[in-house]
């Protein structure tokens, strides 16, 4: 049997909750993989005393933060074909979002590649300074944007969004969006310790921990905030109390980035760091699961992933291709960062 | 102005900017290909050198092109929100098997390709730049399946979606094969992908030709012109047959786009313009045209009529002037690269193109030809499509609307939001545009490395060791060594 032909192997509820789920994956993958390298951007000048120091750390992320911004591009495909309603709404509801976000992009990336194919200390400072900000912009208009999802916003009953730039940056989805920030620096620190050296290792040492307490101070922000006054995000986890043991996890694998710091341990730092993702990313899916964007103005208009999602033969086709193409992708990433790993060395002769 | 004609432009400046790098990279991909398979079968350090020069220029070019094509897939949703409602159901498992695997296959192995010349094997190397070079062109077939069934829709059906805008329906899948195999797809498909062969060859030939006006980089010449003057002698001629079936096709798919391709205003045998200028409100063009031969292009029969934009009513007839000329402007410039081709091949079969000063300085040049010509494919293929942004068409023998423009829009989206996008894309792609002329004009201008005593290029099997490994880590996409 051709299941494209004849998608009935699996009911439309049940490949909705798939798709919700792979979609969480794909968001997974992306904070992991570009959150280090957004967290590399932030660092870049605080870390970065010397041009050399700058050179290493932007190269600690050449060969690979273009494969780490297609888990993005393969997110914003997937909610596309798996949700196209809340795909249309969300883009269009916080167009100049977007448009910031797509700069920040454009920016981070132009500013990266071209930073070493022009001499000249001013130019350098002028794309080390769009490399930076570009990160931060990024970071912090995708946490702006987690927190509208789980705060709602204005959606009417086209599923059109209704709502002002300025009510956008309401204080709870500010702070999402400074905890983002902070959380993708500490990440993109305790990656920089795999990969440099010396006196440039010391600096970074001390920023993770300065990350680490803004980060755990905006953190407990956001949780009491959440806990307060947004009533839904708690929902889930009520009626299944097993879900606990993802705050649990993650409280854990916050306690012990310090300890790591401090018993020199690089790559279990950065494995803690990963884990403070992965359970921020479900913490996130928990909290917002059946919805995907919540209305303030009637619960009825919420875009949910029973009222946005495509027909249940196109999920069950993605379903496939996904199913065929990302064992492959997942072992090729693996074996090219395997390739690309160790210390960092920057020849002068190179440029 | 209004938000359908400020989308429309936003989306005309983020395309047109984005398809300057895709032809390329496609192009460069395959001569990548060509170039390393004549290093890993001669061993030749020149070959090797080549082969890494090539990989340079690919990885500047590879790099805008993501930088730039993020805005695309971004853009549906925050332009077309109606429209991306209308369509997600269809495009859905298209841009799904794009991602998973095109992008990822390109941007995964491109960083062995750039960067791991001293740190993997030969034959591994040779295996990325297969991969980077497929994965190119699987990016382009997934996203023209898309965009073709958009001119010529089959294998769904309209369901009720009152959340979808004015249309009030949308399309769902009905017969993915059908989706995929849409009657034009694999047409454009293959003009698409030739036009991509076309500019990688002449992209070699220009630099080939740079170098040897000024006598520099003999054996690098040597080697690589005969290859870029093949890629491109065999690229015009695909384009030509591959031409000549996407126009057959549009007249019989889409016969009103034919009509505003040649301003053909009434129902009749129908000559071809050399060139000429119309002027829709006279319904008549000032210009030369050869008669009856657009009826036998089509109909291998110079006295069957073509149908005219009279057969249609007013309000679905597209505006022919960019139509007319994009199509005239693609056709010459797609004469001329025929005949340059054949010249740069006669002279490279002879051996005596190294002294033809003349065509060379042509050649140097001539990249921008293929350029332009792609930009004016695509200006003529969706202009020709308006004023539907999905053609309507006949699904089992019953007539299915099409989807109007006018009704694709963002409901949420204001013209001074669309204005401000416009600006800020304007101001970037307008740096972007000179910093990438710069730093391509750097790259050539250095050229290729010439092989150094003493410095062994890498072994067949496994990552070397020793001071080329240590230098493989510290860079960019574009500041590869």
């Amino acid at each position: 049997m051709d299941p494209i032909a004849d998608p009935t192997f699996l009911d439309k509820a049940t490949l909705q909750s798939i798709w919700f789920l792979l979609l969480t994956v794909l968001l997974t993958g992306y904070a992991i993989l570009d959150g280090f390298d957004l967290g590399v951007g932030i660092n870049h000048l605080l870390v970065g005393r010397s041009d050399m120091d700058r050179r290493s750390t932007i190269a600690s992320i050449g060969p690979i933060w273009d494969g780490n911004e297609v888990w993005l591009v393969t997110f914003g495909g997937a909610l596309f074909a798996a949700f196209p309603v809340a795909y249309a709404s969300f883009f269009s509801g916080f167009y100049i979002a977007f448009m910031l976000l797509l700069l920040g992009l454009i920016m981070r990336a132009v500013c990266l590649e071209f930073r070493v194919k022009t001499e000249g200390a001013a130019m350098h400072r002028v794309f080390d300074l769009g490399f930076a900000l570009g990160s931060v912009l990024i970071a912090l208009l995708l946490g702006v944007a987690a927190g509208n999802c789980l705060y709602g916003i204005r959606v009417d009953s086209t599923f059109t969004i209704r709502e002002p730039l300025l009510s956008q940056l309401n204080p709870f989805s500010l702070m999402t969006g400074l905890m983002t920030v902070a959380l993708f620096a500490l990440h993109g620190a305790l990656y920089l310790r795999l990969r440099v050296e010396g006196e440039l290792l010391a600096r970074v040492e001390r920023w993770a921990w300065r990350w680490w307490w803004i980060f755990v101070a905006l953190f407990v922000a956001v949780s009491a905030y959440a806990l307060r006054d947004i009533p839904q995000v708690t929902a889930n986890i009520r009626n299944w109390p097993v879900l606990w043991a993802v705050p649990v996890l993650n409280v854990l694998a916050i306690l012990n980035v310090p300890r790591t710091i401090r018993h020199r341990q690089p790559m279990f730092g950065f494995i803690s760091s990963s884990c403070m993702i992965m359970a921020f990313a479900a913490l996130f899916s928990m909290a917002l699961y059946p919805d995907l964007i919540r209305s303030t103005i009637d619960p009825a208009f919420n875009i949910t992933i029973s009222n946005a999602s495509s027909s249940p033969r196109t999920l069950t086709t993605m379903l496939i291709i996904a199913l065929i193409g990302m064992p492959i992708v997942i072992a090729y990433t693996v074996a090219v960062y395997w390739i690309f790993r160790g210390k960092v060395r920057v020849d002068r002769s190179t440029y | 102005m209004d938000v359908e004609i400020l989308s429309r432009v936003q989306f005309a400046l983020t395309i047109s900017f984005h398809y300057l790098f895709p032809p390329l990279t496609i192009g460069l991909g395959m001569v990548m290909v060509i170039i390393e398979t004549m290093w890993i079968r001669t061993g030749d350090r020149q070959w090797f050198e080549a082969a890494r020069f090539w990989t340079r220029v690919f990885a500047i070019n590879f790099a805008l092109g993501v930088a730039t094509g993020i805005v695309m897939e971004f853009q549906f949703g925050t332009n077309w929100a109606a429209y991306s409602r209308y369509v997600g159901d269809i495009f859905g498992s298209a841009l799904a098997a794009e991602g998973i695997f095109a992008f990822f296959l390109e941007s995964g192995f491109l960083a062995i390709l750039v960067f791991g010349w001293d740190r993997v094997g030969r034959k591994l190397h040779y295996f990325s730049t297969w991969m980077v070079c497929l994965g190119s062109m699987f990016s382009a077939v997934w996203i023209i399946i898309a965009n073709s069934w958009m001119h010529t829709p089959a294998g769904f059906h309209l369901v009720p979606a009152p959340d979808t805008g004015v249309a009030g329906v949308r399309a769902e899948v009905t017969d993915f094969w059908a989706m995929v195999f849409n009657p034009s797809a694999m047409t454009r498909l293959s003009h698409v992908l030739c036009s991509a062969v076309v500019t990688g060859g002449f992209l070699v030939m220009s630099v080939c030709a740079f170098y040897m006006l000024r006598g520099r980089h003999k054996e690098f010449t040597r080697r690589c012109m005969p290859v870029g003057v093949a890629v491109a002698l065999v690229g015009v001629i695909l384009i030509g047959i591959t031409g000549d079936r996407s126009a057959r096709g549009v007249a019989y798919q889409q016969p009103a786009k034919l009509a505003a391709f040649e301003a053909v205003f009434k129902t009749e045998p129908s000559g071809l313009y050399l060139f000429g200028w119309p002027d829709p409100e006279n319904q008549t063009v000032y210009g030369v045209k050869i008669p009856g031969l657009l009826s036998y292009l089509v109909y291998f029969d110079a006295s069957k009529p073509i149908t005219g934009l009279d057969a249609f009513p007013p309000e679905d007839r597209p505006d022919m002037r960019i139509p007319f000329l994009s199509f005239h402007l693609m056709v010459g410039l797609a004469g001329a690269m025929t005949l340059l081709a054949v010249l740069a091949a006669w002279f490279s079969w002879r051996g005596t193109l190294e002294r033809r000063t003349l065509l060379l300085k042509v050649l140097v040049p001539s990249v921008v030809m293929p350029t332009i010509a792609g930009q004016a494919g695509w200006y003529l293929a969706e202009t020709g499509r308006q004023p539907w942004i999905v053609y309507p068409s006949v699904q089992n023998g019953v007539p299915v609307p099409g989807l109007r423009v006018s009704d694709a829009l963002s409901e949420a989206v204001t013209a001074e939001q669309v204005v401000a996008s416009i600006i800020m894309f304007g101001l970037i792609y307008a740096m972007l545009f000179a910093l990438w002329i710069f730093v391509l004009d750097k790259k050539i201008r250095h050229g290729p490395s010439e092989p150094k005593v003493g410095e062994e290029p890498p072994p067949m099997h496994g990552p070397p060791g020793g001071v080329a490994a240590a230098i493989a880590g510290g860079k960019t996409l574009t500041g590869a060594r």
